[in-house]
């Protein structure tokens, strides 16, 4: 596993204790006691370290490269995945892949942001990045979902949109909007899991469900840290703190009851160990899923729009003295 | 009807009732920032902030654009007391919101109400690109959401003229649940047969081009309006390539099949009150 710059001391101990440990077997002398010592301190390290993560070290751990994928999650919590391309207008965006495939038995429709496992895969796929015809498979796949009345499970993880000019030409905004607008009237249910990075637009185009849950390390914005950092503060440097003041975290938007669950995730993150990670994943969908499966079809479109209508704070102001208001 | 009549029917007795006093020479005149024609500001005015050389459509507060484009006197506000309330805690918003509310005159980036155009009631929501560029966050998401109901349950056609720069980041994720929210209200009125016309004006960007902006039962656009998804600096950046001047304007648009149409301010209330009366249901013979 490649570390992230604030695992750095706890690889550090971890490399001196395997020194150690071959030291020992090559010299015969016993440094049991000192290697013992260090593992006790190493797990401390860890425990610590991974339990107070700041938003910035969240933010490193859902983009990191080996953080398994929608396909991953596929591949090891549905049966029977069968892939499903195109969105009938244009072309097949590799960016978004979808198909049908049974979860526990119950076929259902799963669509995910899909970033590439090497340069070439990441090429092919905008790096995660959806152009409109990747919106419109997707909502190409959800439409077919609601006419045989199965349900929709979404995996988000994109930095955004792709930003550019043929994305722009085929209408980016309007293949958004439209996901946004007609996933809310669907009568199956929705749950969407955000697994790595929800970015703006292009993570909501996929995210509106009944149910959002989110990995204990997964982040959610409307606009990426590092542009925020480069508009507000004229800085893209100070993408750590803007990380912390836009509140990103799984734990934040629990908070702001912007979704329903927070999945942990193993030690060090979800690609420490896929399996169990999909387990989790698996476990808190089924769950959600008997929810989900007892309501009828208007019921789920009221449940979904009184999700999303009660989001948002304000106030009215009050008028001050010899300010009425007509 | 003249954009100083908007000016009587300020609510607020300590917001100033009038612009800059014409006495000082800079406001006597004014320069096109696109072709860089001198005219007097009564002469742009008079034409609608409209260049007379170039045509260039100058941006207007939601007051001003409510004042041209509904009958005159019939505008009643809905929720103009609303205001943010800084959910996030987010450094230096507080003060921006005071900067910004003092700047405009107005509590966010939306003024909504009912009204008249030529004669039909509609539910209007109008975007103001002076108050926080136009961005939307809870106010903004609440108040367009809102106007979408108020149409639904008293069947009225509705009208949202946007300007925005999309999501607002000191609200983060609360600003881009407004996409989702105003979405879903859409989802309802629209499957319940109600019309709404989407005007796009000049710039509309972000999260609401990719929300309610895009979702008209018709999509028109003012010329020259700046209608995109992301931005240029940063499809720049993407691509390597300087893209063209026409990039993103409405003409573009309309060229790749966004809009369906795009109408000179001085027509606007024309072509509204034509395609209201389109959806007025009459009774008549077609067989003659
Ligand atoms: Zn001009």
């Amino acid at each position: 596993m490649s570390e992230l710059p604030f695992e750095k001391p706890l690889n550090e101990l971890r490399n001196k204790i395997k020194e150690l440990k071959s030291l020992s077997d090559g010299t015969g002398l016993d440094f049991s006691e000192e290697i013992a010592r260090l593992e006790e301190r190493c797990k401390e390290l860890e425990d610590t370290m991974y339990r107070e993560l700041t938003a910035a070290q969240k933010m490193q751990l859902a983009r990191h490269h080996q953080r398994p994928t929608s396909l991953d999650f596929i591949n090891a919590i549905f049966t029977d995945f069968i892939e499903l391309h195109g969105d009938r207008l244009f072309a097949d965006d590799l960016a978004i892949v979808g198909g049908i495939a049974k979860f526990n038995g119950l076929p259902v429709t799963v669509i995910g942001h899909q970033r590439g496992k090497d340069t070439r895969d990441n090429i092919a796929r905008f790096f995660g990045s959806p152009h409109p015809e990747g919106f419109r498979k997707a909502l190409r796949l959800m439409q077919q979902a609601n006419k045989f009345k199965r349900p929709i499970i979404t995996f988000i993880d994109t930095k955004g949109a792709y930003p550019g000019d043929t994305a722009e030409e085929r209408g980016q905004s309007e293949a958004i909007a439209r996901n946004l607008r007609e996933m809310a009237g669907f009568g199956v249910p929705i749950i969407c899991v955000v697994i790595g990075e929800g970015g703006s637009g292009g993570a909501l185009a996929l995210g509106v469900g009944n149910r959002v849950i989110m990995l204990e390390n997964a982040i959610y914005s409307a606009i990426s840290p590092n542009g925020a950092a480069s508009i507000l503060w004229k800085d893209a440097s100070r993408a750590d703190e803007a990380a912390e003041a836009m509140k990103i975290t799984a734990k934040d938007l629990l908070q702001l009851e912007i979704i329903e669950e927070i999945v942990p995730e193993p030690q060090g993150g979800a690609h420490r160990n896929l399996e169990e990670q999909a387990e989790s994943i698996k476990a808190s969908l089924g769950k959600h899923l008997d929810e989900l499966l007892e309501m009828n079809e208007n019921d789920l479109i009221e449940d979904r729009y009184h999700k999303f209508r009660k989001i948002g704070q304000y106030r009215m102001a009050e008028a001050e003295a010899g300010q009425a208001i007509e | 009807m003249q954009i100083k009549d908007l000016f009587s029917k300020k609510k607020y007795a300590t917001i100033p009732t009038e612009r800059p006093k014409r006495e000082v020479p800079e406001g006597l005149m004014n320069k096109c920032p696109k072709c860089g024609n001198i005219q007097y500001s009564k002469e742009l005015e008079k034409n609608l902030k409209v260049c007379s050389s170039c045509g260039y459509h100058g941006r207007l507060s939601a007051r001003e654009r409510i004042a041209m484009t509904l009958d005159e006197g019939s505008f009643v506000e809905y929720d103009e007391t609303m205001e943010s309330v800084d959910p996030l805690n987010f450094p230096g918003y507080k003060a921006k919101l005071e900067q910004q509310k003092a700047k405009s005159n107005l509590m966010d980036s939306v003024v909504s109400g009912e009204g008249a155009i030529g004669g039909f009631p509609v539910v209007v929501a109008v975007m103001s690109f002076d108050f926080f560029t136009g961005s939307m966050g809870s106010v903004a998401g609440e108040k367009i959401t809102r106007a979408i109901e108020s149409a639904h349950l008293k069947k009225l056609p509705l009208i949202i003229f946007s300007t925005s720069s999309g999501a607002r980041m000191q609200e983060s994720i609360l600003s881009l649940m407004q996409m989702a929210k105003t979405s879903a209200a859409l989802a309802k009125f629209q499957g319940d047969g109600g019309l709404y016309i989407s005007v796009f004006t000049d710039p509309t960007t972000g999260g609401v081009s990719a929300s309610f902006a895009s979702l008209g039962d018709y999509n028109l656009a003012e010329p020259g309006a700046l209608i995109g998804f992301a931005g240029r600096i940063v499809i720049e950046q993407t691509i390597r390539q300087k893209l063209p001047d026409n990039f993103q304007t409405a003409e573009f648009n309309m060229q790749h099949g966004q809009l369906d149409k795009v109408v000179h301010r001085k027509d606007m209330r024309t072509m509204l009150t034509k395609l209201l009366d389109m959806h007025m249901v009459k009774e008549v013979s077609v067989s003659e």
